[in-house]
């Protein structure tokens, strides 16, 4: 559809997918936007792979369907790309891909990649033992998309994180993920 | 259309459904909340619950130990004079069936949020429309909402449709479970002060109060002639028909509040020159739209009639966009065992033989099914109206391939 840009989040249960997504829609509506953050619920636990899905368009779409095609793939840890078939999730070979990865990774689609679980680790942003790593790779989305903004994210995290030295830990996390985000070849 | 009262101010949330039913309640100053937990409804009361800790809504809280004690509590505590709520799903809801009949021929307002879940077995958490379509016979007002935003303003209509006069029965709020009760989209929520200017305190006294020392009443007796029986239940039939009227003017008040505007019973979408409808009802109803759209840019002469409630039922609605139609096709995510789907069913009586009719039985447990999958089935639909004439085909399984 045009106007809408639908996104897919792929992770592991318990590494913060349906929150990035619902960031990803608070932050477009600060953008005067208009978003849908739809997690898909089973009978998931930690570790199993998990998708949540947004939508992200100037006016308001009235689809409730699962998103089965992405313009944008997140990817919260990059060993969960070998448990799916990325052509079935992608919409277009000119769609992207951004993944919690230290080095290139070659999809066949753009694919930006950015470290998340060393800026978290750097940042101190470990919960029970997982590595935040949706903060960072949001600030990435808004660097490669451009259809959220870096200052709207940083303004709904304290929607969704408690603790106001959390909150800043995280908003450093989004801004460095912004800025390390690299790649973008096939 | 010309507003002569100023909209009340309202802030923009991004809220998932069940948070914004629990939005709704607190706007609505609710009493007593009863609560017991079931996916997917279980964000509902845990929000409320959190409202009462912060003190944002003063209400009695009480867990009960099973969902028919959770109806059975705000039956009684609406016999009492209070605004109640509570809500349910699936397995929860049919717990509480014979309660269901207790409240409703009571006549005592009440509003229930019912997120659609599937029953099992097999264990399933996922939507279907089975459960709330359940209720449609216990005599309470049923809505189904279609997407956030609509939840909420059910929610808070709710509350003034089942105290008035003319009503007084139990309003139940649908919403789909996970698809709109997890699904987080903005919303758009007016202020206490305006809200509280909409919609006074309940009048406990309307149509009685249990109190002590009060004035002696009995309800629920068993009556010396069975001939009551009749007539309580020729009332609740005439306080349904009222209703309708009701719903039409709470919502008209409540647009001049908000600038929201609903169609009353049904919407109809694309229907004036339309010469095929579709019929359908909750959260998918946009993803047909989305197909109905894209089936006009294809020269497909075809509408969507969404059932916004299907109690009181919509028969006039119904009827009149029917007339004049080639072809009516139905979208029901609901089983009734041995009859098909259950709208397709209630409409079937209002399709006369001259026209094309097919009931389609898809999204059952949940599984998604996309607009692209609603455009092929209705382009399906009419080609083979316009090729073969009549096309009379009851039930049509929807049932996507799976790796088995």
């Amino acid at each position: 559809m045009t106007g809408v840009t639908e996104f897919v989040i792929l992770g592991r249960g318990g590494q913060g997918g349906v929150t990035a997504a619902r960031i990803l829609v608070s932050a477009a509506l600060k953008d005067g936007k208009w978003g849908q953050a739809i997690p898909e619920f089973g009978a998931e636990r930690r570790g199993a792979v998990v998708k949540s899905y947004a939508r992200i368009a100037d006016k308001p779409v009235p689809l409730h369907s699962n998103v089965r095609k992405a313009d944008v793939l997140i990817v919260l840890i990059s060993n969960v790309l070998d448990l799916v078939n990325i052509d079935e999730l992608m919409r277009s070979r000119d769609s992207i891909i951004i993944v919690n990865s230290p080095s290139p990774i070659r999809t066949g689609y753009r694919t930006y990649y950015v470290d998340a679980t060393s800026i978290s680790e750097k940042l101190g942003l470990i919960i029970a033992g997982w590595h935040i790593v949706s903060t960072p790779l949001l600030g990435a989305v808004a660097k490669v998309t451009g259809v959220v903004s870096l200052e709207s994210i940083i303004n709904s995290l304290p929607e969704f994180v408690g603790r106001e030295n959390l909150v800043k830990l995280n908003t450093e996390a989004v801004k460095l993920g912004y800025e390390s985000v690299r790649g973008g070849e096939k | 259309m010309s507003s002569q009262v100023p909209l009340a101010k309202q802030a923009r949330k991004v809220l998932v459904g069940d948070h914004a039913v629990a939005e709704a309640v607190k706007l609505a100053k609710v009493n007593i909340v009863s609560a017991y937990p079931i996916t997917p409804q279980t964000l509902i009361v845990e929000r409320i619950s959190e409202m009462i800790e912060k003190g944002e809504l003063r209400a009695d809280y009480v867990r009960v130990e099973s969902e028919f004690a959770a109806l059975a509590t705000v039956y009684g505590a609406a016999a009492g004079g209070a605004r109640a709520f509570t809500a349910t799903s699936s397995h929860g809801l049919f717990y509480m069936y014979e309660m269901l009949w207790w409240a409703a021929a009571s006549r005592v307002p009440l509003v229930m949020a019912v997120v659609t879940r599937a029953l099992g077995p097999p264990w399933n958490i996922h939507d279907e429309h089975t459960d709330i379509l359940a209720m449609r016979d216990s005599g309470w007002i049923i809505g189904m909402a279609q997407n956030v935003q609509e939840a909420f303003d059910m929610t808070l209509t709710a509350f003034k449709i089942s105290e008035n006069e003319k009503v007084l029965l139990p309003v139940a709020v649908g919403l789909d479970g996970f698809i709109l009760s997890h699904t987080a989209e903005p919303l758009d929520v007016p202020s206490q002060e305006d809200v509280d200017t909409w919609l006074p305190p309940r009048n406990p006294r309307i149509p009685y109060v249990i109190e002590p020392g009060g004035e002696a009443i009995t309800m629920g007796n068993l009556p010396g002639n069975d001939v009551y029986h009749a007539i309580l239940k020729k009332y609740m039939d005439e306080s349904m028909e009222a209703a309708k009227k009701v719903i039409a003017e709470v919502y008209d008040e409540y647009s001049k509040l908000t600038g929201r505007n609903y169609g009353v019973l049904t919407e109809c979408y694309k229907c004036s020159d339309a010469k095929y409808l579709a019929v359908s009802m909750g959260a998918w109803s946009g993803d047909i739209l989305n197909a109905v759209e894209r089936l006009r840019n294809e020269g497909y002469p075809i509408g969507l009639l969404r059932i916004r409630y299907i109690r009181p039922f919509p028969e006039e609605d119904i009827g009149g966009w029917i007339n004049g139609m080639k072809g009516v096709i139905i979208f029901d995510r609901d089983y009734s065992a041995g009859m098909g789907g259950v709208l397709a069913s209630e409409i079937s009586g209002l399709v006369p033989s001259s026209i094309s009719f097919e009931g389609v039985l898809a999204g059952l447990g949940g599984f998604d099914v996309s607009a692209d999958e609603f455009k092929t089935i209705m382009r399906d639909f009419v080609d083979k109206t316009e090729r073969e004439g009549l096309v009379k085909i009851r039930k049509y399984w929807y049932i996507p391939k799976i790796e088995r």
